[in-house]
């Protein structure tokens, strides 16, 4: 694939040859799968909002999970995260299975999330937004709090940690300011870093690029790249699909709750299915002056 | 008028036994409230569970005052798990929703006449409550205050009182600067931020609950030792409210907010009470009568709260910057 040619990042050429043989349709299995979710429903009311049969995520590569609004992506978010309960399913991080477990403990095993409305803690300064990340404190502790000797030494080893992140994120001049007097855009780098402060083996991104202009977007797709360079599996929702294009080794789209294509970047947007959920050819064709359907070939038509 | 007597009243109350028995209520309301943003409306039950503890083991089972205090931190702890397991996994309101009612709760439980035998019914329990604490009070036994009109029995509760109170204040500068204290503060800003970098929200808020009533089990504590008698209906929902005030004017979630709010509400109140009866007692107001005295000062102290909410909301050691930030 040409866009791969002028990219050598070792995590990139890892992700895309990892990828190369694997089957593009809705649920294929992959080489090294972090997380395997089979069977995952949940229905609001009458509406089947997630529906998902099977879905498995490479561990290093950056997966974009895309759909048009209302394909259920952010609440198959919420539920692979603990963060909603599902109806039915099961799934698995690094083979051990996570079903119905607290949100919390999710984070502890490795899997972090962020939030489609950024969660900076306004009320608390950049540094302690990022101490707050870090996993396994004694200090936090309420019988040691008290005791600052048992927890000294940990917090400057964490605040060391934090300022290395902070660097790579352009906020290590801002560590005594209040989060919420951050700009929108910072607050987006802020709530990363602070994810990858847990020391994540899965980031979970929701809409990272949500709001955000378009340089600090680009620099927002540059930290993300960086992640995986670091051997951490991404996997972030959005709907934009030029956003995906640029990134992404594999996009697993979704369409009224349920997967409807999987594959690399070019091959998913040229889906005639994929086109059609982001656009409705059957009803969209009648816009078109000449009566030809949006899509060349209406054969993606399995609703 | 006699400005210095009205000087010298004022400032009795202002740092008096009912001033302290707030104080208290109001350390452990900052915890919940300001740090951790618990709605905790009904911290009366802690203040309530303290006295009770004393009254009971100390009248009805006519056991040690030194036991007693040990019981009414183990009475408090239960109510604070008895409020928060079924509560502090729900919403925030639903936490405010059953604080207030399991405060009225327990009010018209311990005055109830099933219960006299135990809790003394709407009388209360009064007798000599606080005997093994007076005995041990080191003043001499004809002392009296030149200045201030403390007897020589409340100035030995104001004294320990007070350095409890002080005690507490760094118990609690000690936690909320620790990484404990960085995550109720998480907690309180976004509870889900919080639950998703790894934090289990629901133990720190209990633990916040837990230590809140504590404290304030010791306003409890003090009111009967000091006061010599436990009566339920002291125990209004408007204690709380009072408290909450206190808070809010001092500044929620800052060391020293309790005890400037105290010391600030209570001169104000007992203020606004002494140049009113003076005024009124002189001929100086003739369409108001003393019995007016008691209600007015409160209007009067909610016109203060109004005027510090509009020209300095943050209360008075807050941090205007902090409170111009969105909170979510």
């Amino acid at each position: 694939m040409h866009a791969n040619t002028e990219n050598t990042a070792p995590g990139r050429a890892a992700a895309y040859n990892a990828l190369r043989d694997v089957a593009q349709v809705p649920g294929s299995p992959k080489p090294d799968p972090i997380l395997i979710a089979d069977h995952v429903s949940r229905q609001f009311g009458g509406l089947k909002a997630v529906d998902v049969a099977h879905v498995e995520i490479q561990r290093g590569s950056i997966t974009a999970l895309i759909g048009p609004n209302g394909a259920g992506k952010t609440t198959l978010f919420n539920l692979l995260t603990g963060f909603d309960k599902p109806d039915t399913g099961q799934w698995t991080l690094n083979t051990k299975p996570i079903a119905g477990k607290a949100p919390y403990r999710l984070a502890r095993m490795g899997m972090v999330r962020t939030f489609q409305l950024t969660k900076a803690l306004s009320r608390m300064t950049v540094m302690d937004n990022m101490l707050l990340g870090a996993n396994g404190q004694s200090g936090e502790r309420v019988f040691n709090a008290l005791l600052p000797f048992t927890w000294k030494a940990q917090e400057r080893a964490n605040a060391e940690r934090a300022m290395e992140l902070l660097g790579r994120f352009n906020l290590d001049t801002k560590i005594d300011d209040f989060a919420g007097s951050l700009s929108g855009g910072q607050r987006k780098l802020l709530e990363m870093a602070r994810a990858l402060m847990v020391g994540p083996e899965i980031v979970m991104l929701d809409e990272p690029m949500a709001g955000v202009n378009p340089a600090l977007t680009q620099s927002l797709l540059g930290h993300i790249k960086n992640i995986r360079e670091e051997g951490t599996t991404v996997l972030f929702v959005e709907h934009d699909m030029d956003m995906v294009h640029d990134i992404s080794d594999w996009v697993i789209v979704m369409a009224q709750g349920q997967v409807i294509a999987e594959g690399p970047p070019d091959a998913v947007m040229k889906d005639p299915q994929v086109i059609e959920a982001y656009l409705g050819s059957r009803h969209g064709s009648a816009l078109t002056a000449d009566g030809t359907s949006l899509t060349a070939d209406s054969q993606g038509g399995n609703t | 008028m006699d400005f210095g007597q009205i000087f010298t009243l004022t400032i009795t109350q202002a740092f008096g036994v009912t001033a302290l028995i707030y104080l208290f209520a109001a350390i452990g309301l900052n915890i919940q409230f300001g740090y951790t943003g618990l709605l905790n409306f009904g911290q009366v039950a802690f203040v309530a569970a303290g006295a009770y503890s004393v009254g009971v083991i100390v009248l009805t089972f006519d056991l040690s005052l030194w036991l007693s205090i040990v019981v009414a931190l183990i009475t408090s702890t239960i109510l604070a798990l008895l409020l928060g397991i079924p509560t502090l996994r729900l919403r925030a309101d639903y936490l405010a929703i059953v604080t207030i009612a399991a405060s009225e709760l327990l009010r018209l439980l311990v005055r109830s006449i099933a219960f006299k035998d135990v809790f003394g019914g709407a009388q209360g329990l009064n007798g000599k409550l606080g005997q093994e604490f007076h005995d041990l009070n080191p003043l001499p036994a004809d002392f009296t205050l030149p200045v201030l009109s403390w007897s020589r029995q409340d100035l030995w509760v104001v004294i320990v009182g007070w350095s409890l109170a002080l005690l507490f204040t760094l118990f609690v500068w000690g936690l909320v600067r620790s990484p404990w204290g960085r995550v109720v503060k998480g907690i309180r800003e976004d509870e889900d931020a919080v639950v998703s970098l790894g934090k289990n929200v629901f133990v720190y808020k209990l633990q916040a609950l837990v230590i809140g009533g504590g404290i304030a089990a010791f306003g409890g504590i003090l009111w009967a030792v000091a006061k010599q008698s436990v009566q339920p209906d002291t125990f209004q929902p408007d204690f709380t409210f009072f408290v909450f005030t206190i808070l809010l004017l001092g500044g929620a979630a800052r060391v020293f907010g309790p005890i400037a709010g105290t010391v600030i509400f209570w001169f104000l109140l007992a203020g606004f009470g002494e140049v009113l009866s003076s005024l009124i007692n002189n001929g100086y107001i003739d369409f108001l009568t003393a019995t007016d005295v008691g209600s007015i000062r409160f209007m009067l102290m909610g016109l203060g709260l109004m005027l510090l909410m509009i020209f300095r909301p943050q209360g008075i050691f807050g941090d205007r910057r902090e409170l111009a930030l969105d909170a979510r």
